[in-house]
């Protein structure tokens, strides 16, 4: 049987899911927490989400809209444009590439395998933002924010987890 | 049927070929935006204010819970303390009002040998106070969206300052929101003076919270404790706010620490001098003296 229109229309925006939800991380990590000396270094939460979609459904984000994310986001972060897509495309590419190795693999190697690809959008965006300003950084800074995106990974990922659940189970 | 086997393979392959084709792309792209944020500026910060216009209201109602959240913890906190924070008033209320006498009699001093001189007063500043809704960049970028943009006569180049002293400078104002540049950013330059013998140096930010200090001369000895303030050099701000302490000097690299916390950064004042930046010069005549009065 043929869905009907608004059979179609529910899947169709159910599977925006993943964009929408990176979009609201994305806004998430700008609010100003009063946490002492941690925004400037707080975690990459969008690199996060990217991998997490990326490793469980790459069917629903593709690279158009990681672009269009990481462009958003420099242009809200006041940081180099290009140097956000940049991190987010070598995220997803990394993942995208090894598409075998992630598939059924336990949550504790899908982290593992995160330090390592968090590593890579870390040094990606790093010399994409040195490149640009032509001076370069402070490293301490961008290592402790990689340290922060991998130790934040369980939490977003769990919450990604029960939206995907509650959200995209059946479609 | 032999046809119908090699069909969803060579159809997977070819969604394998585009996929990999649009990463090239967008990578490249990416690279071209880079070089288009580097080529037209004026372009890419239209962009921006637009963008930050647009998420302003957004950012506003999520900051909302996260400070009534740390209000709450404050007051626990201050009720916690409140018989030794009592003391300490007291106590610092008396060495204040102390000051205040000296304050008065310098004030005083001041005034009628400014009278002797002819002094011209600058221009006086005027303010608009507006809310921290944003912090963003993480690492790689130390900025606030705040409340206020062309609407409040918020323009690029102002001074943001906070209770404690200068944070940051207007980079971008919108219409209802404007984003400042913290000094610790790496784009910051603010041209300072140093201790005492106010020496002159640039303070230059590096995404650290601690900001160095550049060209200064070789022969100046500058010592940790020692206060950091604007210089009015080049006109962007007004000479004497309070900026920081140098925390640490190590073979040339001498570190500052901001007088502001970027976690307590609430409401902002976007002070406008009456400078005009840059690019216009200011009679040093005019604004040098007003800053050997501030007491310490």
């Amino acid at each position: 049987m043929q869905p009907s229109f608004w059979q179609r229309m529910n899947g169709a925006s159910r599977h925006q899911l993943p964009l929408v939800l990176t979009l609201i991380l994305m806004l998430v990590s700008m609010v100003p927490t009063r946490l002492p000396d941690f925004m400037s270094i707080s975690p990459m939460l969008t690199v996060i989400s990217v991998y997490y979609w990326a490793v469980y459904r790459p069917d629903l984000m593709g690279y158009g809209s990681v672009f269009l994310i990481g462009v958003l986001e420099d242009l809200m972060a006041a940081t180099p444009l290009g140097a956000g897509p940049v991190s987010l495309l070598v995220t997803q590419g990394i993942v995208m590439s090894q598409a075998k190795f992630f598939r059924g693999k336990s949550f504790a190697v899908t982290w593992w395998a995160f330090l390592l690809v968090a590593a890579a959008a870390a040094v990606a965006k790093w010399m994409a933002v040195a490149l640009v300003q032509i001076s370069v950084p402070s490293g301490a800074a961008v290592l402790a924010t990689y340290g922060m995106t991998v130790a934040f990974y369980p939490v977003v990922a769990w919450i990604m987890a029960r939206f995907q659940l509650a959200i995209l189970r059946e479609v | 049927m032999k046809q119908t086997t090699p069909n969803p393979n060579r159809l997977n392959h070819l969604r394998m070929l585009v996929s990999r084709f649009a990463f090239i792309v967008l990578v490249v792209a990416s690279f071209a935006l880079m070089l288009i944020g580097k080529a037209d500026t004026m372009l890419v910060e239209r962009v921006r204010t637009f963008m930050s216009d647009a998420v302003t209201p957004v950012a506003g109602l999520l900051s909302q819970p996260a400070s009534t959240v740390s209000a709450v913890m404050d007051n626990m906190r201050e009720l916690a303390a409140i018989r030794e924070e009592n003391s300490r008033l007291r106590d610092e209320n008396a060495r204040l009002l102390r000051w205040q006498t000296a304050a008065r009699l310098l004030e005083a001093e001041n005034d009628s040998l400014r009278g002797l001189l002819n002094f011209v007063p600058g221009p006086r500043a005027s303010f608009v106070t507006a809310r921290v809704v944003a912090d963003t960049g993480g690492a790689f970028a130390h900025s606030l969206l705040v409340t206020a943009g062309g609407r409040e006569l918020v323009e690029k180049g102002q001074a943001a300052v906070s209770g404690e002293g200068l944070v940051g400078r207007v980079i971008e104002a919108g219409h209802r929101s404007s984003r400042v540049l913290l000094l610790t950013d790496i784009n910051s330059r603010i041209p300072v003076s140093v201790g005492n013998a106010r020496a002159r140096a640039i303070l230059a930010g590096d995404n650290t919270e601690r900001p160095r200090l550049l060209y200064l001369r070789s022969q100046v000895r500058v010592q940790p404790g020692d206060r950091v303030t604007t210089s009015g050099d080049a006109g962007a701000f007004p000479p004497g706010l309070p900026v920081g302490v140098v925390t640490s000097v190590d073979d040339g690299d001498v570190r500052v620490e901001p007088y502001f916390q970027r976690d307590k950064l609430e409401y902002l004042r976007i002070v406008d001098y009456g400078l005009m930046g840059v690019l216009t010069d200011i009679d040093p005549g005019a604004s040098r003296p007003s800053a050997s009065g501030d007491l310490r």
